[in-house]
């Protein structure tokens, strides 16, 4: 009979699902890549035992890129940028220039693959900067992408406090004795030596490292540890549970360190242990200035200059002067780059900096002009969640009574003028947000790259952050 | 012998059909001649002539930096998008005349307005509208703010404004205000106040 041997086989692979055991499937390669404008991970591809990924898909949240392919040959177009790949050949042009790939390139289904290792040097050919790539790790820098951390233990509490030079989201699991912070998207790098070691029992080491594009950091102790964030992401401390504290605690000798708080400027202090040299003050950036436009995008002609060379200059000023009043200040664009608004507000929001100023530059009109955002319709914000499109709608207050302080330090030498405007991504922000438009103070489009001029405006934006600074000090 | 009852049945069927053969003749012939085409009161163009209306237009002032409510009297035609397509028709006229309050480029023109749902309406400008448009965040939302608010006021019932340029989205009119999103028309009016108010 047909069907009864039909169905004794379907009983036997059925039965044979749970009777044999699984075996893991090997874990599969991945390659993260950090860089100014977004930290991502790829599948990493093995053609002829080498490993391979996906060109494209590395550029893409870089830039604008576009692929074709032509038989054996694939043409691929980053930023204006032309770059020629053949398939099964081990030489590529980026710009007319050869590159050597060190290995064929692959080209499947319309799919260019480059060998893991030519990324050192195709990527710079592509971005004009430089790529420290962690091979044995696969994790790949770009530029100055990375996250540093530094310890410090305190043996009278005792606690451990790990201070990263900006905000970190890492997977913790805990176990007797250990802390493991698996960070995924986040470009962590050991300000000091991998392991570092404490004379204590209760935390004795923390040991990083770094594989399959993940950077795992693992704080060993005798007893079970914790953890906890302050300092908006930036600070983690590891303390043991609150049952096991009493008698390891006696133990210990050494004077109290005080851990930073969650203060709203806290200092933070780059020391592996506290026996190490004296600390050097890195403070959080209060202050995001995005110089508009950019790269590709020129913004309105200045006279014979663009309006991105304008922005820079006058939001360098601003971070100068910022910084010599004691505000840490970021300058969101500090390069001839192209930034999507899109990718201007996720930086920004990734800063979690107490105000973002985004700096324009007309040679219409007179004076400065301030401007908050103007919401657009729709996309109500609902719970825990922010509409990307009114994201900015619980910070306006904030932001207009900042554009107040601002305008007034900045009626004192220049004409100003305060509305709203219908522009992104002062919507998309989650900080209070304003824009500036700075025009001449007579009509002279050549003030706008008068060093004088540009100082002038610099420090009454800065004095009029000052004066906002405890209305914005609230974290959010 | 025929039955009577046979022959007054024979003699209605025979009417019947007269009748019926008279009504299809008459039918025929009025099937032939050609209807007279009942005339279209729709405009194929906006009138040049006839009763004006009044209405105001927001126009955008450069040496002030506001907007300033201009009633004026235009010949609108009836229907509410054709409405809407001439009002702001006319504001471009006020912006392409010499001398100009808030100059736009030459050429620049309001294809069409289009009130998708009854709040929503969508205004879809020509190329050389955008392309050619002065570059910088005030003289941007000067030109934005008084189609919405031009729009707003004269057409009732209008809340959310789309501007789309030669039919397609755009992410910003010269690099500076947001064409991507929905404008909430009481958000603008809030706006065009706050100018006034701060000059």
């Amino acid at each position: 009979m047909r069907w009864i041997s039909v169905l004794a086989a379907g009983g036997l692979v059925a039965a044979g699902m749970f009777v044999v055991p699984a075996v893991p499937a090997p874990e599969e390669k991945r390659l993260s890549i950090y860089s100014p404008v977004a930290n991502y991970a790829l599948n990493v591809t093995e053609r002829n035992g080498q490993d391979y990924v996906g060109l494209v898909e590395i550029l893409e949240p870089l830039g604008q890129v576009t692929a074709k392919t032509d038989g054996q040959k694939w043409k691929l177009r980053f930023n204006k940028k032309d770059a020629d790949f053949k398939a099964n050949n081990p030489t590529a042009r980026v710009q007319g220039k050869p590159i050597d790939l060190t290995k064929n390139f692959v080209l499947e289904n319309g799919r260019g693959l480059v060998p893991l290792n030519s990324l050192t040097t195709l990527l710079p050919s592509f971005l004009g900067i430089p790529v420290i790539f962690h091979v044995t790790a696969r994790r790949l820098f770009i530029g100055q992408a990375a996250t540093h951390y530094s310890a410090e233990f305190n043996k009278a509490q005792p606690k451990l406090v790990l201070n990263f030079t900006s905000a970190v989201n890492p997977t913790i699991a805990t176990e007797p004795g250990k802390v493991r912070m698996s960070f995924v998207r986040d470009p962590l790098l050991p300000s000091g030596p991998e392991t570092t070691d404490f004379d204590s029992k209760v935390i004795s080491s923390t040991t990083f490292q770094e594989n399959n594009g993940v950077a795992e950091l693992t704080i060993n102790g005798s007893v079970p540890l914790l953890a906890s964030f302050s300092n908006n992401g930036r600070t983690i401390t590891i303390a043991p549970a609150p049952s096991s504290v009493q008698a390891p605690a006696a133990s210990t000798a050494s004077p109290a360190t005080p851990a930073p708080g969650a203060s709203t400027l806290p200092l933070i202090t780059a020391s592996p242990s506290p026996e190490g040299p004296p600390p050097a003050p890195i403070r959080r950036v209060f202050a995001v200035l995005d110089a508009s436009h950019g790269g590709d995008d020129r913004g309105a002609a200045i006279g014979q200059f663009a309006e991105k060379d304008v922005t820079i200059a006058f939001a360098r000023r601003i971070r100068e002067e910022l910084q010599n009043r004691g505000i840490p200040a970021l300058v969101l664009r500090d390069s001839d780059a192209t930034l999507s608004l899109d990718q201007r507000a996720s930086l920004a929001n990734g800063t979690r900096s107490q105000i973002y100023l985004a700096v324009h530059a007309s040679s219409e009109g007179l004076g400065v002009r301030v401007f908050t955002a103007l919401m657009p319709a729709g996309g109500a914000n609902s719970g825990p969640f922010l509409a990307w499109d009114n994201a900015q709608l619980q910070f306006l207050p904030a932001a207009q009574s900042a554009a107040q302080s601002l305008a007034a330090e900045l009626r004192k030498k220049l004409p100003v003028r305060m509305a709203s405007a219908p522009m992104r991504p002062l919507n998309n922000l989650t900080m209070p947000a304003l824009a500036l438009e700075v025009a001449t103070q007579t009509g002279d489009t050549a003030e706008l790259t008068s060093p004088i001029y540009q100082q002038l405006v610099a420090s009454a934006v800065a004095d009029g952050i000052v004066a906002a600074r405890d209305k914005l000090g609230a974290p959010h | 012998m025929i039955p009577r009852h046979l022959k007054i049945g024979i003699a209605i069927l025979l009417v019947a059909v007269l009748v019926a053969a008279f009504y299809l003749r008459r039918m025929r012939g009025r099937a032939a001649t050609p209807v007279p085409r009942v005339a279209d009161s729709r405009p194929i163009a906006p009138p040049v002539a006839g009763p004006t209306e009044q209405v105001t237009l927001f126009v955008a002032y450069d040496d002030a930096g506001i907007l300033r409510p201009q009633s004026t009297r235009l010949t609108l035609p009836s229907g509410r998008q054709q409405r809407a397509q001439e009002l702001l028709r006319a504001l471009l006229g006020i912006y392409l005349d010499q001398p100009s309050p808030h100059p736009i480029p030459a050429g620049s023109e309001v294809r069409a307005v289009y009130l998708v749902e009854p709040n929503l309406a969508v205004i879809d400008t020509n190329a050389a509208f955008a392309d050619g448009h002065r570059s910088g965040i005030f003289v941007e939302e000067l030109t934005v703010t008084s189609l919405v608010q031009t729009l707003a006021a004269n057409i009732p019932g209008i809340n959310r404004v789309k501007i789309l340029v030669d039919g397609k989205e755009r992410e910003t009119l010269a690099g500076h205000a947001d064409l991507s999103a929905l404008y909430d028309t009481a958000a603008v009016s809030k706006a065009v106040e706050q100018l006034g108010s701060s000059q």
